[in-house]
């Protein structure tokens, strides 16, 4: 990593994801968001004496696919725990998770970042695990003085933790991780992951080593980070934290930091002198889930096409370039945006390359996904085949992709209506060329002395007079012909 | 020698914010001690590949569907709740360092 060369990063992540039921996880509650307070609970919710927990068989499905979506192996029993800890939005006195007997364990996921260099890598990252267990409350600190109040619409709906092995070096290697992990979560739709909404949480665990160590540094926690650049920024902080105490000489004491995105700072939330003690135990309530292998291998069979698989047969098919493909399938929205410009007739590799550059920067100016604005394929395959039958130069199409993705309409119409037509005219370029030419003797004389850099202004002075609607390549052949010709 | 000392049950009193008195300290170690020394009888059991047992019952969990089904109405919900304020719990004001464990 370029900012703290001295010392090793080392990154493990735990992310929570909310599946995507109707029900929570143990009681026929809706799952709903920003409802008013205890619209959605039943006695299971509020750990009514008497209550018991029944499984919702979707979020098993739900979690089932995640696990194998990760490559894990999903295990045909697992057992749900309780973990024990004291907070006013947990009504029982325990959270049911699961601990010594997880639903998946052992799975990896192909990352692919950008390395200093900018070049394209990919790396594995382990997946430790993948347990399911229930929300907690919401807790309201703002309403009083007093007071804090507690809803408990969330109580209880269903979430499975992800837990990675500590295989990331670098912010923008959690970040890939992260990205990755949701594209494939809601390819399965085992999660719509929508962060704003708290559906997709991730915890980070930071540590440092000088090089070379094979021992881990003592960690500290970052938790409830909800956007991907937050969870870069955290992260980026806290290394530059550490990396100062450890200069100093000073010792990483165990934490749990939270992230105020605002100021760009870490707090601390507590400190950790002991190891949690959750006392664990198998829930008596619930006797072990047991999916059998046909079913398992039911769910697998059923899932659509996974990004990595997605990607190769994208570069294949089209002959797209590795970047190209993991730049569209990062975004299963985008990907699908593409396959449909090209079923409607749009050359696959200009397709894929004003996507993954022209469409993607402007989206990311705009924080937008490609489904959100006005573009449709059909018109985005239509602006391609007028740059490619070079009615519209390149510097043109640019100009008006803006408008299409805002305003949305018919490129073609768009352009007669501007006036935009590429000066494809021979004739006509020939004139402005001759025209250039007679009032720029200099450029002549320096560019016949063997200053090849005058025909670049004279193609300059061409372009002006076409308003940049003509074809560079072209000027510059035409006016080359003509000063080595003559 | 004891199974479980004096500082074993304060800790797990505080985990489960229990208060205890001296006495009650004492008696609930002697106690803990003696339930403890009943449990190692089963130590005398060879248990070699025997899974360990959470559940007597050999069953799978039941799964439910996801079809949401009756709630109780809000201010059902609240209304054995010492304080509430609208739709909500009222707890006394939390404090961060209580959070988790």
């Amino acid at each position: 990593m370029s900012f703290r060369p001295d010392y090793e990063v080392v990154i493990g992540l735990e992310v929570h994801v909310q599946l995507r039921t109707r029900t929570k996880l143990f009681s026929t509650a809706a799952v709903s968001y920003g409802d008013e307070p205890n619209h959605h609970t039943t006695p299971v919710c509020l750990a009514l004496p008497g209550a018991l927990p029944v499984l919702n068989g979707q979020a098993v499905e739900l979690a089932v696919r995640a696990g194998i979506a990760t490559n894990c192996e999903v295990h045909p029993r697992s057992i749900f725990a309780r973990k024990n800890y004291f907070y006013p939005d947990l009504p029982k006195g325990y959270q049911i998770s699961q601990f010594e007997e997880p639903l998946a364990t052992g799975g990896w996921l192909d990352v692919e970042f950008e390395d200093e260099k900018g070049e394209l890598t990919t790396k594995r990252v382990g997946i430790t695990r993948i347990h399911m267990e229930e929300d907690a409350g919401k807790s309201l600190h703002d309403g009083s003085a007093v007071d804090s109040h507690i809803d408990l619409n969330r109580a209880g709906v269903p979430l499975i933790e992800i837990v990675s092995e500590p295989d990331m070096r670098s912010p923008a290697e959690a970040g890939a991780y992260l990205r990755k992990l949701r594209a494939i979560l809601r390819t399965v739709e085992a999660s719509d992951a929508d962060m704003e909404k708290g559906q997709f949480r991730c915890d980070a665990n930071v540590s440092l080593r000088r090089h070379g160590d094979t021992q881990l540094g003592t960690r500290t926690e970052t938790k409830n980070v909800n956007s991907f650049r937050f969870v870069e920024a955290a992260i980026e902080a806290e290394v530059e934290r550490q990396a100062r105490c450890l200069d100093e000489g000073e010792e990483i004491r165990q934490a749990t930091l939270g992230y105020d995105a605002d100021a760009d700072r870490l707090f601390v939330m507590r400190m950790k002198e002991n190891a949690d003690d959750y006392r664990y135990f198998p829930d008596p309530d619930l006797i072990p889930l047991v999916i059998e292998e046909a079913r398992i291998e039911q769910i697998r069979a059923g899932l659509p096409e996974l990004p990595d698989r997605r990607r190769a047969r994208l570069a294949d098919e089209h002959g797209l370039t590795a970047a190209e493909a993991a730049k569209l399938v990062a975004s299963a929205a985008l990907a699908d945006f593409f396959e449909s410009a090209v079923a409607a007739g749009a050359p696959a590799r200009a397709a894929a390359h004003w996507l993954t550059r022209e469409v993607a920067a402007c989206l990311n100016e705009r924080d937008l996904e490609i489904e959100a604005t006005a573009l449709v394929p059909d018109a985005f395959a239509s602006l391609l085949e007028l740059v490619e039958t070079g009615r519209l130069t390149a510097r043109s199409a640019r100009e008006l992709l803006p408008e299409l993705l805002e305003g949305g309409g018919d490129p073609a119409a768009l352009v007669s209506e501007r006036g935009l037509e590429a000066v494809s005219d021979e004739g006509a370029l020939e004139v402005l060329a001759d025209e250039v030419l007679a009032s720029n003797p200099k450029a002549i004389a320096s560019y016949r002395d063997g200053d090849k850099k005058s025909l670049n202004f004279l193609m300059g002075q061409v372009m002006k007079k076409t308003q940049g609607k003509a074809d560079p390549a072209r000027v510059r052949q035409i006016l080359a012909g003509k000063l080595d010709g003559s | 020698m004891s199974r479980i000392d004096r500082e074993d049950v304060e800790r797990v009193a505080r985990l489960a914010r229990l208060r205890l008195s001296d006495e009650e300290a004492a008696e609930m170690t002697a106690d803990l001690d003696r339930i403890l020394g009943y449990v190692d009888l089963l130590e005398e059991v060879s248990t070699e590949g025997v899974e360990p047992t959470a559940h007597v019952i050999p069953l799978a969990t039941p799964l439910r569907d996801d079809v949401p089904a009756e709630e109780l109405p809000p201010e059902v919900a609240v209304a054995n709740a010492p304080a509430s304020e609208g739709t909500a719990f009222a707890v006394p004001k939390v404090l961060d360092d209580e959070a988790e464990g």
